[in-house]
């Protein structure tokens, strides 16, 4: 006797048409899981509403599709067939930043592409969280030595979790997000970060020679984002 | 006189066919001030205000049609821009176009009239170097913010002061001011740099009419991370080699590696052993077919949609070569496994099982590929999509200097394996693709079809080195520990990547790293030629006309 016919057995199938049968009693059966009956008589759990909310957060996380370098690569095939994220309920990759929860970095940050990405990640509703994935984005990697290379995520947007790898196996992708989805659901938040990259609007930076040059280039509106190579850490 | 008049391919030719360059020369006339010698081919020093008269000479009259790249870069006393020509019939025949400008009025003519490829490649000479060039279109920067300061490869570029990057290019498509002008109906909208079918960080302006594209710029750049600084401070014999597997990550780092390794291994004579040829050749063709495998899943994303059934057949295909490359180099994407010389190691062993790997990924292919062709090339929604829509005529491509299977798929019979051979494919059979449908459906053809030929080329090497004597697997030829070669040496060397021509221009100054290293990416020539499939289409078909060019970002911007 299969587990199916056991739970169909106990609403007593024999004498009810095939309404009443699915109905059960009182309430639609379909609902009337195993969990339920493990909870006992009373269909309720008490919890902290915050604690709950973690777990339903961990438990679904909608990822951006986002792909910069050689790591987006690898990032693709964490989705695909074999490795499918989507068996730790984090594998529904959506195309706009607006209905995403996570942000994978994928690749080397330079400072062209630096603005744009911090413009995407503002897009995001929050609570949101970002891997960074690929020794790019923990101190720009093989190309930190580069005049045009950001040294890392964290000088641009706050990160949770750093997968280092050159690029990482999709394993340790899958690792990271995993933990950092243990950590969304124990209600630990993003470490906060300095970060010496802000967008600002043209007229705020301080008038230095530079800027002084580039008046009449960039309206006193125009937001911008100061790069400086030598500073980054 | 004669009466046979010869034809214009044969003038610049010895009797055997070579490159007669004294002919050449007086060809030119006054317009050379002195002649180079480059280990690739020889090059004519010729007056900055005369450039378009001397390439537009070497093109009608001489017949190199192939503007292949452009390298700019500053000496102790001088500018130089070098154009290097070569000819879409014969690629061994080579000529070198050096234009020297003072340091204090860096500006030469420009050739975007004779080659429009030269377009890119000057504004690149301009952003990266700091050369100008006099009627060129649209002189602006290509690869850095606008608001940069100063040139980065010149020679008093200062990294260390600060920059000022704007956001404003990022136009909003919904505000009321993306009309154009009160007038006109057109409207701007902006693809990329976030989005799913720009393959990677490419942003491209589009000006729509309607539905139809009017007018397309591609804006490059936001993944410009310096490949040619980090190269130039890399040495030869191991700190360059991981690089170029970076400049393409759709899985085809072994054919880049071969770029550079073919590059190094001319200028410091450096013979490979047959064995690791060999080896070479399998694992360069099997990287071809993951970099196809990636493209042919990325475009049924793109063009049908789907992300279910082809792009996951497509990933697990890929899954198959990258566990044997894994096994062979140690890495799934990065490989790092070729040297100069040589390869880094042998083959796994056992290697009856490796063999046999391979072999049942082999086998399997011709049932696997009959899935593609069912799914993509005989299903109707891609037809309607694909064929006849961002036709590419092979003279505009050749204009553009589009090589790989963007030229194949426009009937351009150009494969460098062949054409200009190394490694081991001159004594293997197998066949140049090509296509004559000028669309997007004949480069997906081409695509699907040299995945056919990669894997006889692999099948072939597997059956050499299965019988290969033991005591003769030599995997790396005797190469010195450090490498400097003699100051000033110049050489240009390419290979066929999956993406297109990969070019290397590598210049010596006697230490051990490179003067200056510059790179041809294929995808950055192919890239090039977008506004001339897109313009005049619908909107919707300039996504299949760019996944169809099948880029790869960090080849554009390196």
């Amino acid at each position: 006797m299969s587990s199916q016919d056991k739970l169909t057995d106990t609403v007593g199938a024999d004498s009810q048409s095939t309404q009443d049968a699915r109905m059960g009693e009182g309430a639609d059966n379909r609902f009337n899981s195993p969990l339920r009956k493990a909870l006992g008589s009373s269909p309720f759990i008490l919890t902290k509403f915050d604690k709950f909310m973690n777990w339903v957060r961990g438990s679904s996380m909608f990822m951006l599709q986002f792909g910069i370098a050689c790591c987006s690569i690898e990032m693709m095939h964490t989705y695909s067939v074999k490795h499918d994220l989507d068996r730790f309920g984090a594998g529904v990759p959506r195309a706009s930043p607006r209905q995403a929860d996570v942000i994978i970095i994928p690749g080397t940050i330079v400072s062209k592409f630096a603005p744009r990405m911090k413009r995407v990640y503002d897009q995001m509703p929050e609570p949101k969280f970002v891997v960074g994935m690929g020794s790019c984005t923990i101190s720009g990697g093989p190309f930190q030595e580069g005049y045009n290379v950001i040294k890392g995520a964290e000088e641009v947007i706050p990160v949770d979790i750093h997968v280092p790898g050159c690029p990482p196996r999709p394993e340790a992708l899958i690792y990271g997000i995993a933990k950092l989805q243990e950590r969304v659901a124990n209600g630990e938040s993003a470490p906060v970060t300095v970060k010496p990259y802000e967008l600002e609007q043209f007229g705020d930076l301080d008038r230095d020679e530079l800027v002084e040059k580039l008046a009449g280039q960039i309206d006193h509106d125009d937001l911008v984002m100061r790069y400086n190579w030598v500073d980054s850490p | 006189m004669s009466l046979e008049d010869p034809g214009p391919r044969d003038v610049g030719l010895t009797k055997t066919g070579d490159v007669n360059y004294d002919e050449l020369e007086s060809l030119l006339g006054d317009d050379v001030l002195g002649r180079e010698e480059h280990l690739n081919a020889e090059a004519f020093v010729i007056r900055p205000d005369a450039v378009q008269d001397v390439l537009s000479t070497l093109k009608t009259d001489a017949g190199f049609d192939n503007c292949n790249c452009v390298t700019a870069q500053e000496y102790q006393d001088r500018y130089e821009t070098i154009y290097h020509l070569t000819k879409y019939d014969d690629r061994t025949q080579e000529v070198g176009v050096v234009v020297p400008t003072s340091k204090d009025n860096p500006v030469s003519e420009s050739a975007e009239p004779v080659f429009r490829t030269a377009d890119w490649h000057e504004r690149e000479a301009y952003d990266l170097v700091g050369i100008e060039y006099e009627g060129h279109p649209d002189p602006r920067r290509i690869l850095l913010p606008e608001t940069w300061q100063g040139h980065p490869l010149s020679m008093d570029y200062d990294q260390t002061k600060p920059q000022v990057v704007t956001l404003r290019e990022n136009k909003n498509p919904l505000e009321e001011d993306q009309r154009l002008n009160d007038d006109s109906d057109t409207m701007l909208l902006n693809i990329g740099p976030h989005h799913p079918a720009t393959h990677g960080v490419l942003h491209v302006e589009a000006t729509l009419d309607g539905e139809q594209v009017a007018d397309v710029e591609p804006d490059i750049g936001y993944i410009h991370r310096c490949e040619e600084q980090m190269c130039q401070q890399g040495t030869y014999r191991h700190q360059i080699m991981p690089y170029p597997d970076r400049w393409d990550w759709g899985g085809a780092g072994l054919l880049n590696e071969w770029a550079y390794a073919r590059t190094a291994e001319t200028l410091a004579d450096i013979d490979v052993p047959e064995y690791a040829q060999v080896i070479r050749t399998m694992s360069g063709e099997l990287s071809r077919i993951l970099s196809h495998m990636l493209a042919v899943a990325a475009y049924a994303l793109d063009v049908v949609g789907d992300f279910t059934a082809t792009f996951m057949y497509g990933m697990q295909d890929r899954e198959v070569v990258q566990n044997i490359l894994e096994d062979l180099t140690g890495q799934r994407l990065m490989f790092n496994y070729f040297r100069l010389g040589g390869v880094a190691w042998d083959l796994p062993e056992p290697r009856g099982e490796f063999f046999e790997q391979i072999r049942a990924f082999i086998d399997d292919l011709p049932e696997k590929l009959e899935e593609y062709h069912n799914l993509l090339t005989s299903n109707e929604i891609l037809q309607i999509r694909t064929v006849d829509t961002g036709r590419l005529e092979p003279e505009i491509a050749k204009s553009y200097g589009a090589t790989g299977p963007v030229a194949r798929g426009s009937g351009i019979d150009y494969d460098i394996r062949r054409d200009d051979p190394y490694g081991y494919y001159d004594k293997l059979d197998w066949n140049v693709v090509t296509e004559d449908g000028c669309d997007n459906y004949a480069r997906l053809l081409v695509r699907l079809q040299e995945v056919e030929e990669s894997a006889k080329i692999i099948n072939q090497c597997v059956d050499l080195l299965e019988g290969w004597p033991e005591e003769d697997r030599t995997i790396q030829a005797n190469v010195p520990r450090t490498i400097k070669p003699e100051p000033d040496t110049e050489v240009y060397k390419s290979v066929e990547a999956a993406k297109g021509e990969l070019g290397i221009y590598i210049r010596s100054d006697g230490t051990d790293t490179p003067a200056r290293f510059k790179i041809r990416g294929g995808s950055f020539s192919n890239l090039q030629t977008l506004p001339e499939m897109a313009e005049g289409e619908y909107i919707a078909d300039l996504i299949a006309s760019l996944g169809s060019l099948d880029t790869i970002m960090g080849e554009v911007d390196r």
